[in-house]
């Protein structure tokens, strides 16, 4: 028999309010196995906890029920107060009579009555519980970062300058993401490539970071400290530590008409590239799709060229296999297709461009060296009109736009008005916006001076259709402040395309088994107090795969889930959770139905030899948990047809305990 | 294959084209059309107050009389087509404005079970683009055509459900599976002015001819539409390129224009 310690929380007047903590601990010292029951203000304070460890050496007890807030608030806390007295820590158990019971009734007899009722079957529950030991795993001390973008080399940076190897797995070319397309960043208009690049040479030339660039990932096993993970590295047909980027193929490829990506298409490249200049790793890269060699078998210009003999027409997809001990999710973001938003004739007019396209075209490395100019006819464009929210803030739209503030949006806008106003003081420049949202260390002083010192149009209203006429964009918009129809001519328009997650991010959520939410962002492990975790152990969140973010929210972001590898990959071995599946050998048939509800692959089989009962020895198959992998999710629990599987510390016995408690 | 067919008023009296060479072509692609018996006005426009059933009866009427079918309802008049759809969506999904409705229904109820198409839905969906392909006779090879969706057609999305309202390529898809050259432009669904023409004629010429210039300048030859009061807001301020119905054109290509009395 259990000797069982009832100890009723008030919460202050959390609990207290609408529960008579008195009545309760009173009702609870009947309970069979309790010899001791009290109440106290605050149980979670230094003096509360002391209580609890002072009636355990007192009363010798056994077990412990804390009648208080959720167990996910001070479950953690309450059993390091056991562990401290000698309790094993899996003999505590939480009634939760705050968040289900005084929070939600406003009447103090009702809110007794159920509180008394959710302690008796945490009573019944201690009653049975076993003192559980957590298992070990080590942990591999090598960590995986997904995407080099900004965020995943400020993460790989971080993790290798506390010591740990890191791993960046990037699907283009070359590391430096959208950061690298940029032409000046908000708020201080320092140019983006100048800040980037020295940290894309930092990750090249940092000797615990690997770059496995024109690279996917397309597996992943294991759990939190032994992930197994398969990269598929895709052939660039140029041997990587041969070439040394010096760009004489890029020259003599004669396929010189393939829509160049890092410049949004506005202009060409070769079928042998080298995306940009600063490139990471700088070696070249052949498009299987332009190049005639691989396509027709007739060039090779390339490889004759090539003075180092680094081009490789055979060249395989290659996969590697790794381990890790923890990984980071770095993904990125990309701008919404315009193709549902043809009211803005994106798709009718060159001069209609989304404000990456802007980057592009005000870029001293862009297309156009710089030199703002209309994409049609190269004229220098007068009027500009920019769009803010193409495709944000769309509720009542949901199948064409997204819901979301894409957040950035409003900032890089003012920045594109007011460098066009500084560079070429003779064009006119409209923006329309729904609200003005620039909440941000010196965001706001940044707008104010887009607004009052640059002369910047700022109109609250939404633009309607935008009609290409002649060589004009004739747009037609509402000024909400003013109630009336505005007509302008435009020689330019610019839309702020909202941002989504990257395509990638799905596929790989599910092999992560790391959740999302409806907008395909990655979900904190909770929203506030956990925003760089994932859900699932072992997996972090950097950057705008978690949600749109801008550069400085990014990088500050990137460190924490950096710090949180670190925490990890310091530890030399992991405690496991001990509430893991476990299965009785005597009862177990071996039909296999919990191995295929398995979601982590935790349960093998195995061939044991049994004595039965007439002296004769049986050889049965029967199931294993692995108690490193297992989760306890407690799926195979229920889909055991002879009743083998069982959870330790959720018992099949503890819960219907319970449940005998509150229907008694 | 059998359909109903509810064709309104304005195609019995100053749109017979679109009526007569719709139901000639569907012939020729071997669909019936129908016409529902004693079918009564549309009422010409959706009210967006959920409170009035009286006009939206007759919409109910006769996707009522197409459901004792089990026949799908196809109109070809944008205004007609957006009103039953409406109407169709409303009985689906409203179950307080079903129930009223249903009060002043003789014999049985109707809760929305009529598929309704547009004429132009047929054709994509249910005869299909390739299919016609291959019965056009008269292909008008080289011709630049403008279609003209005008705002009604397409809108709302969400009831509609017939193409992207901003960027739609079922008239387009049209006009090249009868072998002419699709203009792409701006204005093509945008408002002509509609009713506002008896209240503000200056207004309805304005938006008239700003699609029409846009159509023009685009190199449009000749503009098509599904709409009575477009086409006649179109011409009545001055298109100087034909304007005509979808289904004109249609029936030249497929071979069946002469034989038919409009």
């Amino acid at each position: 028999m259990q000797r069982i310690g009832v100890f009723v929380c008030w919460c202050g007047s959390n609990i207290a309010g609408t529960v008579d903590v008195q009545a309760v601990s009173e009702a609870l010292k009947n309970e069979p196995g309790v010899v001791f029951s009290t109440n106290y203000q605050y149980m979670c304070s230094q003096a509360g906890q002391n209580i609890i460890k002072d009636a355990i050496a007192e009363h010798k007890l056994t077990g412990i029920v804390v009648c208080s807030c959720s167990p996910r608030m001070h479950e953690a806390t309450f059993r390091k107060t056991a562990a401290a007295a000698g309790l094993n820590p899996y003999m505590v158990e939480i009634a939760n009579i705050r968040e289900q019971c005084s929070w939600v009734h406003k009447d103090m007899l009702t809110g007794t009555e159920k509180a008394i009722i959710l302690g008796k079957a945490a009573v019944a529950k201690v009653n049975l519980n076993t003192p559980l030991t957590a298992g070990e795993s080590p942990v591999t001390k090598r960590a995986l970062v997904i995407g080099g973008g900004i965020a995943g080399i400020q993460t790989a940076l971080d993790i290798a300058d506390a010591g740990f190897p890191v791993d960046i797995v990037e699907k283009k070319p070359t590391i430096g993401g959208k950061m690298a397309q940029l032409d000046k960043t908000f708020p201080t208009l320092d140019c983006a490539a100048c800040i980037l690049t020295p940290k894309m040479v930092d990750v090249a030339q940092n000797e615990n970071i690997r770059i496995f660039s024109y690279s996917e990932v397309t597996e992943v096993k294991g759990f939190v400290g032994n992930f197994d993970v398969t990269i598929k590295k895709h052939a660039r047909f140029v041997k990587e530590d041969i070439c040394t980027g010096c760009g004489a193929c890029t020259e003599k490829c004669p396929m010189k008409k393939v829509p160049n990506e890092f410049n949004l298409g506005m202009d060409n490249r070769s079928a042998i590239y080298i995306p940009f200049a600063q490139a990471v790793p700088k070696v070249a890269t052949i498009d299987p799709n332009y190049c005639n060699m691989l396509k027709k078998g007739k060039c090779g210009l390339c490889a004759k060229v090539c003075a180092a003999g680094a081009i490789d027409y055979t060249q395989k997809d290659e996969y590697i296999s790794e381990k890790y001990g923890a990984i980071v999710v770095a993904t990125g973001f990309n701008p919404i297709s315009m193709d549902k938003f043809d009211e803005f004739a994106y798709n009718q007019s060159k001069d209609v461009i989304t404000s990456l396209e802007f980057e592009r075209l005000t870029n001293a490395a862009g297309p156009t060296a710089g030199k703002l100019v209309r994409p049609s006819d190269g004229k220098h464009p007068h009027t500009i009109v920019f769009v803010q929210c193409v495709g944000s803030r769309c509720s009542a739209c949901a199948e064409k736009g997204k819901e979301y503030c894409s957040k950035i949006c409003c900032m890089y806008t003012a920045k594109h008005a007011m460098l066009t106003r500084d560079k070429y003081p003779d064009t006119e420049v409209y923006v329309f916006y729904i609200d003005v949202r620039t909440p941000g260390k010196n965001f706001d002083e940044f707008y104010r001076r887009a607004v009052e010192e640059f002369g910047v149009n700022y109109i609250k209203g939404m633009v309607g259709k935008v009609t290409p006429e002649g060589d004009k964009l004739k747009v037609q918009a509402s000024d909400l402040i003013a109630n009336k129809q505005l007509h302008i001519d435009a020689d330019l328009v610019v839309l702020a395309a909202a941002i989504e997650p990257d395509k990638s991010a799905r596929p790989l959520a599910t092999m992560l088994t790391a959740s999302m939410d409806t907008n395909d962002f990655f979900t904190e492990a909770h929203p506030k107090l956990r925003p760089v975790e994932s859900p699932t152990a072992g997996v972090f969140l950097s950057g705008a795969c978690q949600g749109p973010k801008d550069i400085p929210e990014t990088v500050s972001q990137a460190g924490a889930a950096a710090s949180k590898v670190i925490g990890l990959l310091a530890k030399d071995k992991l405690t496991g959770n001990p509430c893991v599946a476990h299965s009785n050998e005597l009862m177990c048939n071996g039909c296999s139905s919990c191995e295929r509800v398995c979601p982590y692959g935790a349960i093998s089989y195995e061939d044991k030899e049994f004595r039965m009962p007439d002296r004769t020895t049986k050889i049965r198959r029967v199931a294993v948990v692995n108690p490193a992998v297992c989760q306890g999710c407690g799926a195979c629990t229920v889909a055991c047809p002879s009743g083998a599987m069982d959870l330790k510390g959720f018992a099949s016995a503890q819960i219907i305990a319970e449940v005998d408690a509150i229907c008694k | 294959m059998k359909v109903s067919y509810f064709p309104g008023c304005t195609l019995k009296n100053k749109a017979k084209d679109l009526d007569v060479y719709a139901r000639k072509s569907a012939e020729a692609l071997g669909v019936t059309l129908e016409e529902i018996e004693n079918w009564q006005c549309c009422g010409g426009v959706f009210s967006t107050a959920r409170d009035e059933v009286a006009t939206k009866l007759s919409s109910v009427r006769a996707l009522k009389e197409a459901a004792s079918k089990d026949q799908p309802l196809v109109t070809v008049c944008s205004a007609c087509h957006n009103v039953i759809k409406q109407t169709n969506h409303a009985m689906q999904t409203d179950k307080e404005f079903a129930s009223k409705v249903n009060n002043y229904i003789a014999d049985g109820v109707y809760e929305g079970e009529t598929e309704v198409y547009h004429y132009l839905e047929m054709l994509r969906d249910v005869v299909g683009y390739d299919e016609l392909k291959k019965k056009v006779v008269n292909s008008f090879k080289g011709k630049k055509i403008a279609a003209y969706y005008g705002c009604l057609l397409l809108r709302p999305n969400s009831v509609m459900k017939m193409d992207d309202p901003e960027n739609p390529s079922i008239m387009e898809d049209f006009i090249s599976a009868i072998g002419a050259t699709p203009v792409v432009y701006a204005k093509r669904n945008e408002c002509c002015g509609g009713y506002i023409a008896m209240e503000s004629p200056e207004l309805a010429k304005k938006s008239s001819n700003a699609v029409i210039e846009n159509a023009k300048a685009a190199g449009a030859e000749m503009i098509i539409t599904a709409c009575p009061l477009c086409r006649y807001n179109l011409i009545k301020n001055g298109a100087d390129i034909p304007v005509v119905y979808f289904t004109e054109l249609l029936a030249e290509a497929l071979g069946v224009k002469e034989d038919t009395n409009a």
